[in-house]
């Protein structure tokens, strides 16, 4: 009996003794730590992926705490309407900004960009890039070894193992940016998300004069020049022979789709065009779901 | 015998062409010359399309202090300057060159007889060598003109010919070494006037024992130069290596050069372009190409004027067998993979290996099951299991402070490596990366 | 062109290493070991290995086909390595259950349960020993006496000079007159563990691993080393209570865990240095442990807390840089 109630004492005395020194350490050294900034930590993500610039999420939210204003402070990963909130409990004003989503602009699918060779060494991207022109012809396209995906961290962006091409999923993409970063062939942007998700862009980076890109790749884009005089709002420019759609400035008409001869200006998640010689019955689908990189 | 201390591996040797004479491979219909054959900024071309030039003259001029000028090897007309990819892979600006006929600068002394003697002074002698575009012929195509001008603060005391040839398959020195022995013996006396000493050791390996008999009983007669033969071992040829072998020294940590501990290294590909340019007068134009492989019909070694594309260098070897895998620019250990044969020869084309398909497929990757295979192969002590794990997750930190930028780039850890991780891939990558936050530290000072 | 060449970053060529390879050498050199432990223990010691073998091999597969749905790794030898030296570790009369648990033991919690070959720290055969040895003290410390051939689960048991020694450095010199001739500790007759029977066999196998470069001199030799000279010492200070330093070296399972487990690539340290003070550390503990705790058996104990500290000696034990010295 001795011996039972020695041991309950012993150990209850071990803890209570041991929780009193926690318990005046804990206030001893307590950090004062601006409740706003947990209150921030609790809305944003949690993915410490970094985009904003600092290391994680809970520095963002010091940061933000500590800034004059929002102005250079923005987690890309967050809807706007969180960034309102943050910026409220920060106590800043906030402009609404323009939701954005990452965008994959090389279309040199395994039908459009023949293999010309094998690259066997690691698989990264960053690897493949910094020694050679990877395995097609075109040496500004997709090298398809994944170094997005495995930037990735909201698991938005996989690679299409029939195109070999990364596809992004427009639900989980937060347009965080690191894909961005990650591609050694500065191949996503991010755009615009627009309304019901609907996009024209130019899906390729080949700047390349004409008949070298053509011959590296069937899609793509060879500067021409027909988007550029076909766009009624002066959104398209041209230079180092490639066409680049503004996004500010693109009104979404679709113009220079129909024009691109090479098919590298993709229009996603229109409803397919009515077929103007056939039959007018044909009626006008429901928009697309899932993005895809094909045009037609 | 003498040889560096740390790591180093034993690869096959397999070398094929060892006893085959270099033999003079005929004109290009088109020959294109890169602007960028050396370590440093890239020439800038001095010619037009249209221009008419003959053998040997400038076409591109130093486009800074650590750059190299180019001179045609042929004659003919320039075509364009366009680009084209050459053997790091990526496409390079380039002049193409159409060639008509096969006409001279008449400055060049194109005589076989040798030129024992040269009033030049050091000065001349190193504007000499500028002019005539010479870069190492190792494979760094480090400037030869900035080399020989080591940093004041240096006191220079040894020259080191390199003669290792520790690549497998290639034999381009050697041959050079058994035909030319004399002019590379000049070349020697050349270079040791520029520096102002009169020592040189002339670094050879084991295995090439009638090249180390003939230069012995040549030197002989002559004071200050000295054969060493040294013991098989990859990398023995790597500059760092190869002076510690024959001196014992070793060099610091980059950003220390191989002048620091009072050596200067020469390829002896390099020391007979010297000899070219300040006795006969005649530019970097041409070099010894070893055409090998295990299955090629005709290895050989070749005397091959510069810019022209590997294709041709195949068909006199018997043409590409069907089971090719890899094309390589240089030696299985460090050459560079060519993407087709259209590329040049530029001036760092050692040899020109073609691997068969079965050897060429790399095994698939395996977990690293820590058998330090690799820190015990690794000739500068690096750990390269952990330089390529830190560069798989981006440590760049963790690469910088475990001394990654000693890398040589040699290729012993990846090809000791049993669970076949391609280390040096990674590790280039990391090495890559932190040479930039180096020097964007550098550039904030 | 005719044919798609492949490109990849230098080195083109590969000296032909490959795990298969490193593992074969590891079993071959094991061989040895098993025989001399058959003529020795007889069918007991060819059943317990067996069975280890067959139940790593087993569970290895299991994982990695049904919980894992990875392809199977049984090819790379690992496992089959970790089924002999587990079986090493055994009394040659272990009931067969017991050695199917050690084997799970081993295979999942040692070796899969980190992700499999490469990624455990500890050595999984010692996990799965000392697991057996914790559980089943007394089944797991009462070894058959040698020579008797067909005896299984009815072996008569004895002592071992492992407990001698024990006794000895307690004060009973007594014991001293039990200890088995020295030769008889070297060439294999003695009462132990089935691998560690005979020095001899064991001393094969280093000679094999060195001659296929499968390991280093530096860890084997550190052990001994450290093990010959704390033991001579203690020997020299007071031969009544301490033995003969041959004894340490040629009894237990000091060589079978200098040469086979402590070896063990996944487990041990990376450099040459680190290897060293990694010797060093699993020679003293084991000296330790053999004199003052309470197993009369250490090495098991000492190479496990050593593959605990294997991290840090990494990160301590640098390999000497070239061109360091001189800086």
């Amino acid at each position: 009996m001795t011996f039972i109630l020695t041991a309950v004492l012993v150990l209850g005395a071990t803890g209570l003794i041991l929780g009193l020194v926690l318990y005046a350490v804990s206030r001893k050294f307590k950090v004062e730590e601006d409740p706003r900034v947990g209150q921030i930590t609790e809305l944003l993500p949690g993915a410490n992926c970094g985009g904003c610039g600092f290391p994680g999420c809970a520095a963002f939210a010091a940061a933000c705490v500590k800034a004059e204003s929002m102005d250079n402070l923005k987690c890309s990963a967050c809807k706007s309407e969180v960034m309102q909130q943050v910026a409220a409990i920060a106590g800043h004003a906030i402009e609404v900004g323009v939701e954005k989503i990452a965008v994959v602009r090389c279309s040199g699918s395994c039908q459009s960009r023949p293999r010309l060779r094998t690259y066997d060494g690691a698989r990264s991207c960053a690897v493949a890039a910094m020694m050679n022109g990877g395995e097609t012809g075109c040496f500004f396209g997709c090298l398809g070894c994944g170094d997005c995906v495995s930037a990735c961290k909201f698991d938005a962006i996989k690679m299409d193992p029939e195109t070999g091409l990364p596809v992004v999923d427009q639900d989980k993409c937060t347009a965080c940016g690191a894909c961005v970063k990650a591609c050694p062939r500065h191949i996503i942007e991010l755009r615009n998300k627009n309304k019901l998700d609907r996009r024209v862009y130019v899906s390729c980076v080949n700047q390349d004069k004409g008949p070298v890109a053509k011959k590296a790749c069937d899609v793509a884009c060879i500067g021409c020049g027909k988007c550029v005089k076909a766009c009624p709002f002066e959104a398209i420019t041209l230079e180092n022979n490639l066409a680049y759609i503004d996004f500010e400035k693109c009104r979404l008409c679709r113009k220079c789709v129909d024009e691109c001869p090479q098919h590298s200006i993709i229009a996603v998640n229109f409803p397919p065009k009515r077929v103007v010689e056939e039959a007018p019955a044909a009626p006008e689908t429901a928009p697309v779901e899932t993005e895809s990189t094909e045009n037609k | 015998m003498n040889t560096f201390k740390i790591g180093g591996v034993h690869p096959e040797p397999n070398k094929l062409t060892a006893g085959k004479k270099i033999e003079t491979l005929g004109l290009p219909q088109q020959a294109v010359f890169p602007l960028s054959q050396h370590i440093g900024a890239p020439a800038v071309p001095c010619v037009e399309k249209g221009d008419v030039v003959r053998v040997g003259t400038k076409i591109a001029e130093p486009g800074g202090f650590m750059s190299a000028s180019i001179h045609s090897s042929v004659s003919g007309k320039v075509a364009k300057i366009d680009t084209i990819v050459d053997a790091s892979g990526l496409r390079k600006p380039a002049i193409f060159i159409d060639v008509e006929g096969d006409e001279w600068e008449p400055s060049i002394d194109r005589s076989e007889k040798l030129v024992l003697q040269s009033t030049k002074t050091r000065d001349e002698i190193i504007e000499c060598i500028k002019n005539a575009g010479v870069v190492g012929m190792g494979g760094a195509c480090f400037p030869t003109h900035v080399k020989l001008c080591p940093p004041k603060e240096c006191t220079i005391d040894t020259l080191i010919i390199n003669a290792v040839e520790c690549e497998p398959y290639l034999t381009a020195d050697h041959r050079l070494m058994l035909e030319h022995a004399d002019e590379i013996i000049i070349g020697i006396k050349v270079i040791l006037k520029v520096l102002g000493i009169d020592r040189a050791v002339i670094g050879i390996e084991a295995n090439k024992p009638d090249a180390i008999e003939l230069l012995k009983s040549k030197t002989s007669m002559v004071s200050g130069i000295e054969v060493m033969p040294l013991q098989m071992k990859y990398p023995q040829g790597g500059e760092k290596q190869l002076i510690e072998a024959v001196t014992g020294r070793q060099v610091p940590p980059p950003p220390a050069l191989p002048a620091n501990v009072g050596c200067v290294v020469q390829n002896v590909g390099t020391v007979f372009a010297i000899y070219e340019a300040v006795m006969k007068n005649k530019p970097l134009i041409e070099r010894i190409v070893t055409v090998t492989g295990q299955n090629v019909k005709k290895p050989c070694n070749l005397k091959v004027r510069m810019g022209t594309p590997v294709s041709q260098l195949l068909e006199y070897a018997g043409g590409m067998p069907e089971d090719t895998g890899k094309l390589i620019s240089g030696g299985p250990m460090m050459g560079r993979p060519l993407l087709d044969e259209t590329a040049p020869v530029v001036k760092g084309t050692s040899g020109v290996l073609l691997i068969p398909e079965k050897d060429a497929i790399r095994r698939e990757e395996r977990n690293c099951i820590r058998c330090a295979k690799c820190v015990q192969a690794c000739p500068m002590g690096l750990e390269p299991y952990l330089l390529a794990t830190a560069s798989e997750s981006g440590d760049w930190e963790c690469a910088e402070e475990n001394w990654i930028m000693s890398c040589i780039e040699c290729g012993c850890c990846q090809s000791t490596c049993p669970s076949r991780r391609p280390l040096l891939d990674w590790v280039r990558l990391a090495k890559n990366r932190v040479g930039g936050i180096i020097r964007a530290r550098n550039a904030k000072k | 062109m005719a044919q798609k060449l492949y490109i990849t970053t230098s080195p083109h060529v590969h000296c032909g290493d490959t795990i298969e390879r490193n593992m074969r050498w590891v079993i071959v050199a094991l061989m040895p070991a098993l025989i001399a432990s058959f003529m020795v223990f007889g069918l007991g010691s060819l059943i317990v290995t067996a069975t280890s073998v067959a139940s790593c091999l087993f569970f290895e597969w299991f994982i990695t086909r049904v919980f894992l749905k990875k392809p199977s790794t049984l090819a790379d030898g690992s496992a089959a390595i970790t089924g002999i030296l587990l079986a090493f570790n055994l009394p040659s009369n272990l009931p067969l259950y017991m050695i199917v648990v050690g084997a799970l033991v081993a295979i999942g919690i040692g070796k899969m349960a980190f992700g499999g070959l490469g990624n455990n720290p500890f050595n999984p055969a010692l996990v799965g020993r000392v697991f057996l040895l914790i559980s089943f003290p007394a089944k797991m410390t009462s070894w058959p006496v040698p020579h008797q051939f067909t005896a299984y689960a009815d072996a008569v048991t004895g002592a071992t000079p492992m407990n001698l020694i024990g006794q000895i450095a307690g004060g009973n010199t007594a014991a001293m007159d039990q200890l088995p001739a020295l030769k008889d500790l070297f060439m294999g007759g003695i009462g132990g563990c089935i691998g560690e029977v005979s020095a001899l066999a064991l001393l094969i196998g280093l000679l094999i691993l060195l001659w296929r470069r499968v390991i280093t001199w530096h860890i084997p030799v550190t052990i001994l080393a450290t093990v010959a000279v704390l033991t001579g010492i203690m020997w020299l200070i007071n031969p009544v209570l301490y033995v003969n330093p041959l004894y340490h070296l040629c009894s237990g399972g000091l060589m079978l865990g200098a040469i086979f487990m402590a070896t063990d690539y996944v487990t041990s340290p990376m450099t040459p240095k680190g290897m060293v003070w990694y010797g060093i550390g699993i020679g003293f503990l084991t000296v330790v442990i053999r004199y003052f705790g309470s197993y009369p058996e250490g090495m098991s104990f000492a190479i496990l807390l050593m593959n605990a500290v294997t991290p840090l000696i990494n990160n301590w034990c640098k390999p000497k840089r070239f061109g360091e010295a001189v800086k």
